[in-house]
Formats: structure tokens, C-alpha cells, sequence
């Protein structure tokens, strides 16, 4: 069996990120598992602009964005795989892969980073009462139809669900001379970016219709049309509000779900807020050496802090690759100094000294994987990532997304450490559609030696 | 005296901000928070533009389209004249992110460049 140090699942932004990272500290065994023919993931299909603002202080489109990570992964010559599918991975790293040239293979991984995205929700998640014909996509196929493949999967449009990519497609369907004809969202806001509701919809005369959904698909082969109707604030459709669009496509843009078949697979403990890996400060599963990072981790809004994060993740597994290769040296020195006791019934001051420092190493190593300190995310805040902290393993300065419940106005986010605030920012506007973040210092949180949680909060004043 | 409402981008705060216009001077900018907000809605309603993206068909690479772009943003109501110039634009591979595409795309002095390699 092939054995790596990093074996990174997924090369998209966050695998691409992670990897480049991990060889910068000085990792020389890395490999990157793809799926699809090329990579770059998602960022492919995302031709339009505004990635990068933050990373490289430009507006690229996705594939530039993309393509430059590539070209870092060839340069520090990382090796990857392509057109390959990961079936499994076992509690000790060991990876089950298949394509068609290697046909079923393992790799024992020192150590594994989940980066594999995360995928649309469907129809089925919905309820969508009526017919089940062609013409309806989620808004992510219909883009790779259109941008990578270049179909385009209908004439007239209707669009439910306002979040960004539905918004783009809705620009992007009518630049391809389809008639978008209205985009419905359920909730009273839209969970796309400002940017995208005037240069996608606004630009183009295209009606935004909140808290709105759709109650009836027509058409036994292809969509005929659908019934959108008005929504009270239990989301219920009201009677009376119907109204009825004759279109032969619907898009879904109703969300996203991080994709953790295998990390539920191996054991990784999931969160019920997030659907993506519960992780510390070093974005480290429950399983000792598996990091999680970008999608699959959280739902991200911006590609820059997805690469932010990996980046972490990619340090991160790469000092867990160099201290577990230091406790093995440190053991069989110890062992040694066992063995060596046993067969000469004496010891020298030296190596008693080796082996109590390998012992006392193993002792902080495990003390520190068990006494975490708990995030508590409450008022407002859905969930943080991390959501543990060893303080002591913690970076200078960690960064914690999250993201709020609803839209919150000139309101603020509040830290507390224990029953004491440390942190009281305003806020002139948060939504559902932003991640938000908050930056804790190692330093401050060195002063609370008994620390038990922190809070992240919401407070009016 | 017109009266034009916008909604600033600039920021997820989305001002909505209000230009009242005498011909085409502008009279006074309100609604913003900030100066951005004020940049913005003068630019939206004296010169609008737009960064334009779009495909094309490559021939002889490993891919079916290319991505492209305008080099820099266009006059917003040149942006179906540009995507008019490129329908039916097919190119050879090879392909690398940069390469001009169609020179002076409809008329506006810029380029339409390739966004990803094929």
C-alpha cells in the first residue's frame, strides 16, 4: 500500500489551498484526490467576476481564481490525481480510491484534510407538490450546462430560491437570450450578496418576489409552468395569492449542503446546525489527524476565506504529521532505553532523562487533545467554527466564523470569556447570507487559566 | 427635476440611495451612509459600467468552452452588443488565461481576454 503524509480529499479551492499551504511547511508527501477531469472544483463553472477581492486584491472570475492555486500546486510539483472517486475512509487513514487506469487502490494517509465541497439542495428537499417532468435543475447544473458544457437547458425561466448562484444564473440565462421571468423567495430577505441582487435582477428588469414560493409544477414531459403563491410568516402559502408563470425551466437555488458521505463514514462527528465536521482551533475532527476545511466544513460566501481556512487546515495537518513523526522517534528511544534496561539491568542518567522527556511529551500531547475549551453560540449566532478551542495549541490570533439567524440591525457581537466580555463590536447590518467572523488572541486567552467557555452573542446594546 | 433610486453595492448595508437629477447635472446624492455610497451613485447614474462575462467555443482542447471577460468594465448599455459580438466566436486551443479573444468588443476600445486555459 502506497503510504503519504497528507492525502487531501478534493481539488477544488480547498484542497488546492490546503496543499500549497501544507508543502510550505515543508511537507514533501502530499497527494490531492479529484473527482472531475481538471481541478479547480466549482470555481470552473463560476465564470462571472468578483473572486479574489481579498486574496490577491483583484476581482478575478472563478477560474482565474482558480488557476492561480493551480499553478502554485504544479510549481511546488504536488502531486494529484484526477478522475478519481474516493469510496472510502477508514478510522485509520487508510483511503479507498478508484479510476479507471489504477482500478481500485488504498492509500495509508498520515494524516487526512477533507475538502470535498459541499453539493445543491434538490427538489426532493423541497416538497414541491405536482409533476415530475424535464426542466427542472438546481441552479449549479444548469450553470456547468451552460458555462463548461455549453447547453443552455431553457427558454423561459423561473428561478426560486435568491441566493447567489440563482442570481447569476438569472443574469447569465438572459445574456444567452433566455427570458428570465421572476425570481420567488421564500424568506422576507434575499440570501444573496447586495452586489448580485442590482447587477444580476435590477440591471435586467427582473422582479424579485420575496416571501414567495412556488405550490404547483405543470407539465407531464417538460414544464409547462408553475403556480408561484405569497407566504405568511410561518412560511404557509396563502390562499388567493396564487399566481401562475408559463415557463418550460425551473432553477432551484434553495441552498447548499456540505458533502459528508465519507467523513460520517469514518466516525467524524457532525454538526446538526452546520452538517459539516464539529473541528477545534486547528480545524481537526474528533479523529486524531483528520482536518475538515472550506464546504464541507461550513458553507462559505466568499472563495477568499475558504482559502483563508484551508490554509490553516494545511498547516495545521502538516505540524500534526511532524509532531507524530517526532513522538514515534521519542518512542523508540524510549522503547530502546527499555530494552536496553532490561538486558543490562542498569540505566545511565542520560537515558532516563530521554525516556521521562518522551513520556512527559506523550502526557501534554494527550492532556491537550482532552482539556478543550467549548464555543457556545447563542442569540442569534447559529453555530462557530471552530466550536472548541485548545487555547494552548491555538494560533496568535484564531479566527471564528460564524454566521447569525436573521437580518440583525445596529446590533452587536459580543465575546464573552467565561461570565467576562472581551469583545463588544458594532454592527450596522448582519444577514443570514454573510459570514461573519471574530478574531480571538492567544494572549488574552492565556489570562483565564480556568477558562470553561467562551460565548459568541448578538446583544442590542 | 428626476429623481433616480439606487441601492448602493458597496457593502452588505445596501443603502438605498436617492440622486435627484437636473438634466444631466446632478443635483444632490441622499440616503448614503458613507462616501462610498455617494462615488457609487454618481458613477451608476452619470457613466454606468460593467465587467461583461461570457463563453466561447474552443476547438481542439480538452474542454467543449473557454471562459472570457472584458478586460476591464464596459458601458453598461453596450453589454448585449458585446455578447452579440461573441456568439458564434469559436477559438483553437491552445488557449492561456490572458489571450485576446476580440479586440475592441463592439465598439468600446476593450478587449474580450480568456479567463481559463484549454
Amino acid at each position: 500500500m502506497k503510504t503519504y503524509d497528507i492525502v487531501i480529499i478534493g481539488g477544488g479551492p480547498a484542497g488546492l489551498s490546503a496543499a500549497v499551504s501544507a508543502r510550505k511547511s515543508e511537507i514533501e508527501s502530499i497527494l490531492i484526490l479529484e473527482r472531475d477531469k481538471e481541478l479547480g472544483g466549482i470555481l470552473n463553472q463560476c465564470i462571472h467576476n468578483g473572486f479574489g477581492l481579498h486574496t490577491f486584491k483583484e476581482e478575478l472570475t472563478g477560474p482565474e481564481y482558480a488557476g492561480r492555486f493551480i499553478e502554485q500546486v504544479e510549481e511546488l510539483q504536488i502531486e494529484y490525481r484526477l478522475h478519481t472517486m474516493v469510496m472510502d475512509i477508514s478510522q485509520d487513514k487508510v483511503v479507498t480510491a478508484m479510476n479507471s487506469t489504477d482500478g481500485l487502490f488504498e492509500i495509508k494517509a498520515g494524516a487526512v484534510i477533507l475538502a470535498m465541497g459541499c453539493r445543491e439542495r434538490s427538489r426532493g428537499a423541497l416538497n414541491i407538490p405536482g409533476y415530475r417532468p424535464a426542466g427542472i435543475f438546481s441552479a449549479g447544473t444548469a450553470q456547468r450546462l451552460v458555462n463548461m458544457e455549453g447547453f443552455l437547458p431553457g427558454r423561459k425561466v423561473v428561478i426560486l430560491g435568491s441566493g447567489d448562484i440563482g442570481l447569476i444564473m438569472a443574469r447569465r440565462m438572459t445574456l444567452e437570450s433566455a427570458q428570465v421571468q421572476v425570481v420567488a423567495e421564500l424568506m422576507p430577505y434575499s440570501g444573496g450578496l447586495k452586489r448580485n441582487i442590482v447587477q444580476c435582477l435590477d440591471d435586467y428588469g427582473i422582479p424579485l418576489k420575496l416571501s414567495h414560493t412556488v405550490v404547483e409544477i405543470r407539465g407531464r414531459e417538460r414544464v409547462e409552468g408553475v403556480t408561484l403563491a405569497q407566504v405568511d410568516e410561518k412560511n404557509r402559502p396563502i390562499p388567493g395569492t396564487e399566481e401562475d408563470y408559463a415557463c418550460d425551466t425551473l432553477l432551484l437555488s434553495v441552498g447548499l449542503i456540505p458533502e459528508n458521505e465519507l467523513s460520517s463514514g469514518m466516525g467524524v462527528e457532525l454538526s446538526r446546525v452546520t452538517s459539516g465536521p464539529v473541528v477545534n482551533e486547528s480545524l481537526e475532527t474528533n479523529i486524531e489527524g483528520v482536518f475538515a476545511c472550506g464546504n464541507v466544513l461550513h458553507v462559505h460566501d466568499l472563495v477568499d476565506f475558504v482559502s483563508e481556512e484551508a490554509a490553516a487546515a494545511g498547516r495545521n495537518a502538516a505540524r500534526y504529521v511532524q509532531e507524530a513523526g517526532k513522538r514515534a522517534k521519542l518512542q523508540a528511544a524510549a522503547d530502546g532505553a527499555d530494552e536496553a534496561k532490561e538486558r543490562f539491568g542498569e540505566q545511565t542518567d542520560v537515558e532516563e532523562e530521554s525516556r521521562s522527556s518522551a513520556k512527559q511529551d506523550a502526557d501534554v500531547a494527550a492532556q491537550s487533545r482532552h482539556q478543550a475549551v467549548e464555543i457556545r453560540a447563542v442569540d442569534g449566532v447559529r453555530y462557530t467554527v471552530p466550536s472548541r478551542i485548545h487555547v494552548e495549541r491555538m494560533e496568535d490570533i484564531q479566527t471564528v466564523r460564524f454566521r447569525v439567524g436573521g437580518v440583525y440591525k445596529n446590533c452587536f457581537v459580543s465575546v464573552y470569556l467565561d461570565e467576562e466580555r472581551i469583545l463588544h463590536r458594532k454592527r450596522p447590518v448582519m444577514a443570514p447570507g454573510e459570514m461573519e467572523d471574530v478574531k480571538l488572541r492567544k494572549e488574552e486567552l492565556l489570562k483565564h487559566p480556568d477558562l470553561k467557555t467562551i460565548t459568541v452573542k448578538l446583544e442590542e446594546i | 427635476m428626476e429623481k433616480r433610486e439606487l441601492i448602493c453595492i458597496g457593502c452588505p448595508m445596501g443603502c438605498p440611495v436617492t440622486v435627484e437629477m437636473d438634466e444631466d447635472k446632478i443635483v444632490s446624492v441622499t440616503g448614503n451612509t458613507c462616501p462610498r455610497g455617494d462615488a457609487y451613485a454618481r458613477k451608476e447614474v452619470t457613466n454606468p459600467t460593467r465587467i461583461v462575462t461570457s463563453t466561447v467555443k474552443v476547438e481542439g482542447g480538452f474542454v467543449e468552452m473557454i471562459s472570457v471577460k472584458t478586460k476591464e468594465d464596459i458601458p453598461k448599455e453596450k453589454i448585449f452588443d458585446c455578447v452579440k459580438a461573441l456568439k458564434g466566436v469559436t477559438v483553437k486551443a491552445p488557449v492561456h488565461i490572458g489571450d485576446v479573444i476580440l479586440a475592441d468588443v463592439a465598439g468600446t476600445g476593450v478587449d474580450v481576454v480568456a479567463t481559463r486555459n484549454a
